[in-house]
């Protein structure tokens, strides 16, 4: 067990800590975020894993659709305005099904940020994702935080610029890759690949890596927590999410102050000394410059890596992990009251620890329960009742329908035999990637027969025809009925149509129009 | 003038500048905003350079990448018809009758037919093709020259009583005020109304056949059906290009008027014609 004398101080500043902020015009302060390891650590190398897997991996998987649709499993098929994710296939106009996953995803967020608050901003955001990958290949390039300060410091020379070069260029290579990967999702993943490597891909597929290279590598590379903390909205809004019963990363200080670098001689001399050591350790590796012991800042992401920095500490002091910890403000509030006798005092360490060391039973600790509070379950009745009703929807939905426009120059036109013939846009929308025969029929109008321009047969009230897979069927069709059998200026009756090897079928109410004069 | 002076207050170096004992703070922008300025500045002269831009005497610098929108618009046009030329060519080796049997030709030629008609054919014939009096509706089925589209074709070509083109569709229905008498006049009205309706005075029917097979059976055919040999209607339907009725019939008998179609081979190029013809053709009165 070391002395805690013995745990190297860190020459760490928080550059954009609270009480040094710079203002908005002066230059920005470099990080240098130090190597963490520990449990946050493993657990977003697994994110990062995972998220960078979906989103490099998933335009390269194939779903089979039968030779009319292409067999990408995830499509955004801009051309044809056609969107393909697995079995779903979206047409423009259902495109309130990505309204609804906006939705989702919306109100997914203020659930996870009201329980364990910007879980998002610090494990999920491809702005943290990307930056932590850029960040991995500076440690590996330019060695942890000292080396990385040290070159900084240094004079050019060809040392400096060879590691300079090189990790721009691997950078480069990265955004390349994410910019790459990008357009993948909007063509078949294999022939635009091929055509990309070619140089005969549309302009736009280059120029939209071009744009998306530039953005990663300056997102990531070198703008990295400037994105959090200028451009981005979410810090702002967070404020109304999170409550005093969500997660956040807090320093304990009920527990950790006073610090002291020599807490044994503070308490021989009668000081009070707290956990903390003041080994700067959670602010050498913070990526995002700042001092979780200056308590919550719009700039912290939550991202962790200032607990196992400290948990790593503590352990090598054999004192409790949970200096800094994942913390709800009521729990915090307690202990604060229980280490300050209700406020009364500056932090006592005594308050919250037995005669025996261990702390005190009346601590306040967090309990899965807490999660479990009006505000989350209104965020997940809300979050679960899109996703059922988007589901429903989905599961129900018609994959063949019927739209009809009137004519309306002329209404109507007055045949030799005296009969009324009404003019008919009739739009078929097969909806499966496979052809279908569909018969058109006419429910009501008495004696009326139909024709289709391009459709070769004698007038009658119902014919078929061959739509086409995944397309909608344009028919031009002249209704007719003898002049005996029209009963006013203005007749409603449907046009139906229905899937003849299948059960699908749709209705549609037009009007029939006639001169007065002809009834 | 001292530009070494430091702003007490906030701690900030002044620029030197003083009216009066208050100093300007130096805040200069920051450098990536300066840079861009600079840039979009560059930005704007290279731009002059490269499209028109400066105003001359005589028009304006042509830019060295020799720009200008009318030729892009030319190249766009192009680029239209470039498009177009597969239709175009398809059109102009086929018959209107293999025009309209082949889905994609016909869906073309009816979209261009549509608006060569919208041009040059709805100040007569109505923006629906409805038509009005002496104006003949094309979505209906009573043709008087014929309906198919060949005939069709043949119709818009030559015109009818376009006298400058020798081709053109003649006839000349007679003012029979000068052949048979007003009396007569009224019985083969009646006559003919009764052929598709009702008529006011039934006596006069009987004379008026005789009237009809004496005078009018030569064109209009005994049976009343016409005859599209002359452009002769059809007078047993219920389709009146000059209106129904005794009073429209008496009117027409007695001083005929006869529509003018211009031939509009001329103007319009024959593949235009191929597709107005298959538009028409496509209004639903087609035969």
């Amino acid at each position: 067990m070391l002395d805690q004398t013995q745990v190297e101080r860190l020459d760490a500043e928080a550059v954009n800590s609270a009480r040094t902020r710079q203002p908005l015009y002066a230059a920005r302060k470099k990080i240098f975020p130090k190597r963490a390891s520990g449990r946050f650590r493993q657990f977003k190398w697994l994110v990062m894993a995972v998220t960078l897997g979906i989103y490099y991996l998933t335009p390269w998987l194939r779903w089979n659709r039968g030779p009319f649709a292409p067999d990408q499993a995830v499509l955004l098929d801009l051309a044809n305005r056609r969107f393909y994710f697995f079995f779903v296939e979206i047409w423009p106009q259902e495109f309130y099904y990505v309204a609804g996953l906006l939705m989702m995803a919306g109100i997914g967020l203020f659930l996870v940020t009201s329980t364990v608050g910007r879980a998002w901003c610090g494990y999920a955001c491809p702005q943290t994702v990307w930056v932590d990958l850029f960040l991995v290949v500076e440690r590996a390039v330019e060695g942890d935080r000292n080396a990385r300060i040290k070159l900084e410091a240094a004079p050019w020379n060809a040392r400096k610029l060879v590691l300079r070069i090189s990790k721009h260029a691997i950078w480069l290579l990265i955004a390349v890759a994410t910019g790459g990967a990008w357009i993948f999702y909007f063509a078949d993943a294999p022939t635009l690949a091929a055509n990309v490597a070619s140089g005969t891909a549309a302009p736009v597929a280059y120029l939209t890596i071009l744009v998306l290279t530039a953005t990663t590598y300056t997102f990531g590379g070198l703008m990295r927590e400037q994105v959090c903390t200028y451009m981005c909205p979410w810090p702002r809004i967070q404020a109304a999410m999170l409550d005093e019963s969500s997660l956040t990363v807090t320093y304990n200080d009920w527990r950790g102050e006073p610090r002291s670098r020599h807490a044994k001689k503070a308490v021989a001399a009668g000081q009070l000394a707290g956990d903390c050591v003041d080994c700067n350790a959670c602010v050498a590796v913070c990526p995002m410059g700042i001092d979780i012991r200056d308590g919550q800042q719009l700039e912290c992401i939550t991202c962790a890596l200032c607990i196992d920095a400290c948990d790593g500490v503590m352990d090598k002091l054999g004192r409790e992990r949970g200096l800094i910890a994942y913390a709800t403000l009521s729990d915090y509030n307690a202990n604060m009251s229980l280490a300050t006798a209700g406020g009364a005092t500056p932090v006592n360490p005594a308050l919250i620890r037995t005669a025996e060391g261990s702390f005190a039973d009346g601590l306040a600790h967090f309990h899965p329960r807490n999660i479990f509070r009006p505000r989350t379950f209104i965020y997940l009745g809300a979050w679960s009742a899109i996703g059922l009703a988007l589901l429903y929807s989905l599961l129900t939905r018609e994959r063949l329908e019927l739209n009809v426009l009137h004519d309306r120059n002329p209404q109507f036109v007055t045949l030799s035999d005296g009969s009324i013939r009404n003019g008919y846009t009739v739009k078929l929308l097969n909806m499966i990637p496979e052809p279908r025969t569909i018969e058109v029929s006419l429910q009501g109008l008495p004696g009326a027969e139909m024709n289709a321009v391009g459709v070769d047969l004698p007038p009658s009230r119902s014919f078929t025809t061959v739509a086409d897979p995944d397309r909608l069927k344009m028919l031009k069709v002249f209704v007719r009925q003898p002049p005996g059998q029209i009963t006013g200026i203005a007749q409603t009756f449907k046009f139906r149509i229905k899937d003849q090897g299948g059960v699908e079928s749709a209705e549609y109410t037009a009007t029939f129009n006639a001169p007065e004069i002809a009834k | 003038m001292s530009n070494e002076h430091i702003d007490e207050v906030s701690g900030i170096s002044t620029t030197g500048h003083e009216w009066d004992g208050i100093r300007e703070l130096n805040n200069p922008l920051p450098r990536w905003w300066v840079i861009t300025f600079y840039v979009t500045i560059a930005w704007a002269a290279a731009y002059t350079i490269a499209y028109p831009a400066w105003p001359m005497l005589s028009g304006a610098t042509k830019g060295v990448l020799g720009y200008s929108s009318r030729n892009e618009v030319k190249h766009e046009l192009a680029a239209a018809e470039a498009a177009k030329v597969k239709f175009v060519t398809a059109i102009q080796d086929k018959t209107v009758a293999e025009i309209s049997a082949d889905d994609a030709l016909r869906e073309f030629a009816v979209a261009a037919g549509a608006a060569t008609f919208k041009v040059n054919c709805v100040q007569c014939h109505g923006s629906g093709a409805q038509g009005s009096k002496g104006f003949p509706n094309l979505n209906d089925d009573d043709w008087l020259w014929g309906g198919k589209a060949d005939e069709i074709r043949q119709t818009i070509t030559h015109g009818i009583r376009f006298t400058s083109d020798s081709d053109t569709r003649q006839s000349e229905m007679p003012a029979f005020a000068d052949v048979i008498t007003p009396e007569q006049i009224a019985q083969v009205s009646a006559y003919v109304a009764s052929l598709s309706g009702k008529v006011n005075d039934g006596s006069l029917v009987g004379p008026g056949a005789k009237v009809f097979a004496d005078n009018c059976a030569a064109c209009h055919g005994a049976d009343a059906k016409g005859n599209r040999e002359f452009g002769a209607p059809n007078l047993t339907d219920a389709i009146w290009l000059y209106g129904p009725g005794e009073t429209a019939i008496a009117e027409q008998v007695r001083s005929p008027k006869h529509g003018v179609m211009p031939a509009w081979l001329g103007r319009l190029g024959d593949t235009k014609v191929k597709e107005l013809a298959v538009y028409v053709h496509s209004l639903g009165g087609g035969e």
